[in-house]
């Protein structure tokens, strides 16, 4: 019976599709031509959400250690202490070198430009919206590796045999600013002033672009001047000192443009009564929310989420068994001023060097800038409901400390079960706990299940916020020497802040300056390229360690010394019959991960220039120091 | 069964089979030497100071990394060849001299078997006259200094510190000392005392002195002194 089956197959081998030519003809269903990419705007759009999706951002939700280096926090994470122990930055790191997406957005503006079946005015905003985003990668360039060769039209190989027409030098680092200015100013006819247009250029997003990459060339002018090493004498890393008011002008103007409400009602935000809860909304709140400017934007359900609270929730009640990554150290959390603007360390000691005694373990951050609070959840704050439980052990009477090391443990101390460690640490070497003593609050998402893997958060990374604009506004006129105007915007902030004294223009400062922006923008990625162009990475990062004796000294001082994170413990003080039994007390703390102190060397200021690019075009010089 | 067997065979021969073309010689000529002026080495820090050799002739152009030990001395393994040396504008506490105008500081050299070479530079400053002493609680050091480079590029000193440490691998940099402090600079001398770290047990102690310049990042040092406590 078997064999009958393949007499019936034998028909079929034998029978064909009258259509095979046809077949063979057929359009791809995967591949769109240019005609029909570039012949309705939808399809266009899609092209350009993928060169959106490719933006380069040197600190991300989506990389949650991208946001925390350089000592502003330890990392609370056994695979990542070796960040802590080794002594410096590869020349290499932060290198960017992607001429692959340039292409493609040359191609893209070329391609566009064919395009006959769009609507002009669809096409103009296209075509800006494509050169902002080349504009941002090279302003992303110029930023980590000083000038590069400024490519702005699709090249092909004519397989000649010889390439080298195909090889460009570098630009100076100048003219790199000066192309991101230019072309913002290009484009800013075309783009919308719309408020609500955040994750898609706008005309607030170009113009907080042009001041960004004003002030930044204006301080590399001004401060470049006093590390004559970090330069070029082609100057492909450097800028004249000559041009600095030049800039600090282009930056005040463009600044201004967005303050004064020439492209859309942008402000600070300010809708929430409680001050740190209002900072921390900034970074969560989507909805009308008017001081983000341009945003990496996430939606739940749509695969383009991010594990950002996952990877930082405290761990103490987490939806998931981890946690508690980033742990900003007290460095940072030290630099909130009070309330009075007055830059005070933590009162853990009276004068006399006796421990301060407080009833709630929060009592030490009391009258401190809301920012604190918004920033980084300290023991006894809440989040999502539950108050964290971070205390580092029993010290009694006689001074002898009981803890444990496991999360919440429970021992006998002097006659009594008690709990002597928290369940969120901090515990030295134990991953997920608070190591320094603290969590991080920006971009925690306090929706249910932001902190499951299931779930993810959809919570926005700012990459332009109204308060950035103010702050380089207030650098801007200050270095034009105009500090009253720089005490204005700087005030806007501090006020949101709570901060209730004003500054006058007399107490405006450079180390005012930098001690606003370290504590405004913590965590967001900006820290890195002020430390680099004011030139103080190497002073800040100098490779000496540091101690608990000195750390609390010339806070807000720029150029104060940040090589390693340490921490603040809480101690419950334990001594029943005493005033002071059952409050806290505190001590300052080295994480004993933490071996080695961090050097930034000159060479480190602008990253090398790999041996592969260096060969294959001997045009390009090399950059200094390394 | 048995083809299985077999096939296990086979892959165990292939194991142990090998093409000859893959098969180069390694680098037979060492290449050692002191960075030194007028003969003295020039003593620096842990893993900071390093010049590089190109090979050009074979394609792809890489530096190959040479570092200096702490005494200044170097040492590495190449094949015999032609090389150019070349400092890295900015490393180390002194200035390569210029051979001439069109090479610049680049040094051709040719290696062809064992090769020893002391290269001459510039120091900003050299040490000499150092003297250690150790008590039971400190170290007490000092040091004589001359500025070398006394023309338009002269640079003043910026600090002068005595760094201790329980190996004899003493730096400024990463965990190559255990305590350091600060000595006073005078006119032509250096001086200072440093503590010993808390609770220290062992009955030696490495002492070294740095010396840090306005606006180079590598420290000049004196040699390493063992001292017994």
């Amino acid at each position: 019976m078997k064999k009958y089956i393949y007499f019936l197959i034998i028909p079929f081998l034998l029978g064909s599709c009258s259509s095979d030519s046809e077949f063979l003809d057929r359009e791809p269903s995967n591949i769109l031509t240019q005609n029909q990419a570039f012949g309705s705007p939808d399809i266009v759009l899609s092209v350009l959400a993928d060169l959106y999706n490719r933006y380069y951002d040197f600190g991300t939700v989506e990389d949650w250690s991208s946001l925390a280096q350089f000592n502003v926090a330890f990392w609370s994470e056994a695979g990542r202490y070796g960040y802590f122990q080794n002594g410096g930055y590869g020349y290499g790191d932060w290198g960017t070198w992607d001429y692959g997406y340039i292409r493609e957005m040359n191609l893209f503006l070329e391609r566009l430009e064919l395009s006959e079946a769009l609507d002009p005015a669809d096409k103009a905003r296209f075509a800006a919206e494509g050169r902002f985003l080349r504009a941002s990668y090279y302003f992303t360039m110029v930023k980590r590796m000083g000038g590069v060769p400024l490519i702005l039209e699709s090249e092909t190989y004519d397989f000649s045999g010889d390439a080298t027409y195909l090889q460009h030098p570098r630009e100076t680092e100048a003219a790199l600013y000066d192309f991101v200015i230019s072309e913002a100013d290009a484009i800013l006819a075309d783009l919308p002033s719309d408020v609500n247009t955040k994750s898609r250029a706008s005309k607030g997003a170009v113009l907080a672009m042009k001041a960004r990459a004003a002030l930044y060339a204006g301080s590399i002018a001004r401060y470049g001047a006093s590390t004559p090493q970090v330069s070029l004498p082609g100057g492909e890393v450097g800028i004249p000192v000559s041009r600095a008011e030049e800039y600090y002008t282009t930056a005040l103007s463009a600044a201004q443009s967005i303050i004064n409400g020439e492209v859309g009602n942008y402000s600070l935000y300010e809708k929430k009564p409680n001050l740190s809860e209002n900072f921390a909304s900034i970074f969560y709140d989507k909805s009308n929310n008017p001081e983000a400017i341009f945003v990496e934007d996430y939606k739940l359900q749509s695969g383009k989420v991010h594990g950002f609270t996952i990877a930082n929730q405290p761990r103490f009640g987490a939806e998931e068994e981890e946690g508690g990554r980033i742990n900003p150290a007290l460095s940072l959390v030290q630099s909130f001023e009070t309330l009075d603007g007055e830059y005070a360390p933590l009162p853990i000691e009276d004068a006399s060097g006796n421990p301060i005694y407080y009833d709630t373990p929060e009592g030490v951050f009391a009258n401190r800038d809301a920012r604190l609070m918004g920033t980084v959840i300290v023991p006894g704050s809440s989040f999502k409901g539950r108050e964290v439980d971070i205390f580092a052990g029993i010290q009694l009477a006689d001074g002898t400390i009981i803890s444990g090391d496991s999360r919440g443990q429970q021992k006998e101390v002097m006659g009594t079960d008690m709990k002597v460690v928290g369940f969120d640490g901090p515990i030295d070497g134990l991953e997920f706990t608070a190591q320094t003593g603290f969590y991080i609050r920006k971009y925690q998402d306090p929706k249910a299940g932001s902190g499951q893997r299931g779930t993810q958060s959809d919570v926005w990374f700012i990459r332009y916020r109204y308060a950035e604009v103010l702050l380089n506004a207030a650098e801007a006129a200050f270095e034009l020497n105009q500090p009253a105007v720089a005490a204005g915007y700087l005030n806007q902030v501090r006020r949101r802040a709570g901060i209730t004294t004003d500054l006058a223009a007399a107490d405006i400062t450079f180390d005012r300056i930098a001690h606003e922006r370290f504590v405004e923008f913590a965590f967001e990625g900006l820290h890195f390229f002020d430390l680099k162009r004011w030139r103080i990475a190497h002073e800040v990062l100098d490779g000496t360690p540091m101690d608990a004796a000195t750390i609390t000294d010339n806070i807000g001082d720029a150029t104060k010394r940040l090589t390693q994170p340490f921490g603040l413990w809480p101690y419950k003080y334990y001594n029943p019959g005493d005033a002071n039994d059952g409050t806290y007390i505190y001590k300052i703390v080295k994480p004993n991960r933490v071996t080695s102190a961090d050097r930034f060397q000159f060479g480190n200021y602008y990253s090398e220039i790999g041996a592969g690019i260096l060969n294959n075009n001997p045009l390009i010089v090399r950059n200094p120091n390394q | 069964m048995k083809i299985t067997n077999y096939i296990y065979l086979a892959a165990t021969a292939l194991l142990f089979a090998s093409c000859e073309i893959d098969n180069y010689d390694e680098p037979e000529s060492f290449f050692t030497g002191n960075i030194v002026y007028n003969g003295e080495p020039i003593e620096v820090g842990a893993r900071e100071v390093r010049f590089q050799l190109f090979q050009p002739g074979f394609g792809a152009l890489a530096p190959l990394d040479m570092h200096l030990d702490l005494d200044g001395s170097f040492s590495g393994r190449f094949f015999d060849g032609d090389y150019k040396l070349k400092f890295i504008n900015g490393q180390g506490p002194f200035k390569a001299y210029e051979v001439n105008e069109q090479q610049g500081d680049t040094i051709f050299i040719s290696l062809r078997g064992n090769t020893e070479m002391d290269i001459e530079v510039l120091p900003y400053y050299m040490l000499s006259g150092e003297t250690f002493s150790a008590s039971s609680t400190a170290v007490d050091a000092a040091a004589n200094y001359d500025q070398i480079i006394t023309d338009a590029d002269a640079r003043a000193i910026e600090f002068a510190r005595l760094y201790l440490n329980d190996t004899e691998q003493v730096s400024n940099n990463g965990d190559y000392h255990r305590v350091w402090s600060d000595m006073t600079v005078g006119s032509g001398n250096l001086s200072g005392s440093t503590a010993l770290p808390d609770g220290y047990a062992k009955p030696y102690i490495f002492a070294r002195i740095g010396v840090k310049i306005v606006g180079v990042e590598d420290m000049l040092f004196s040699p390493v002194q063992k001292l017994d406590l």
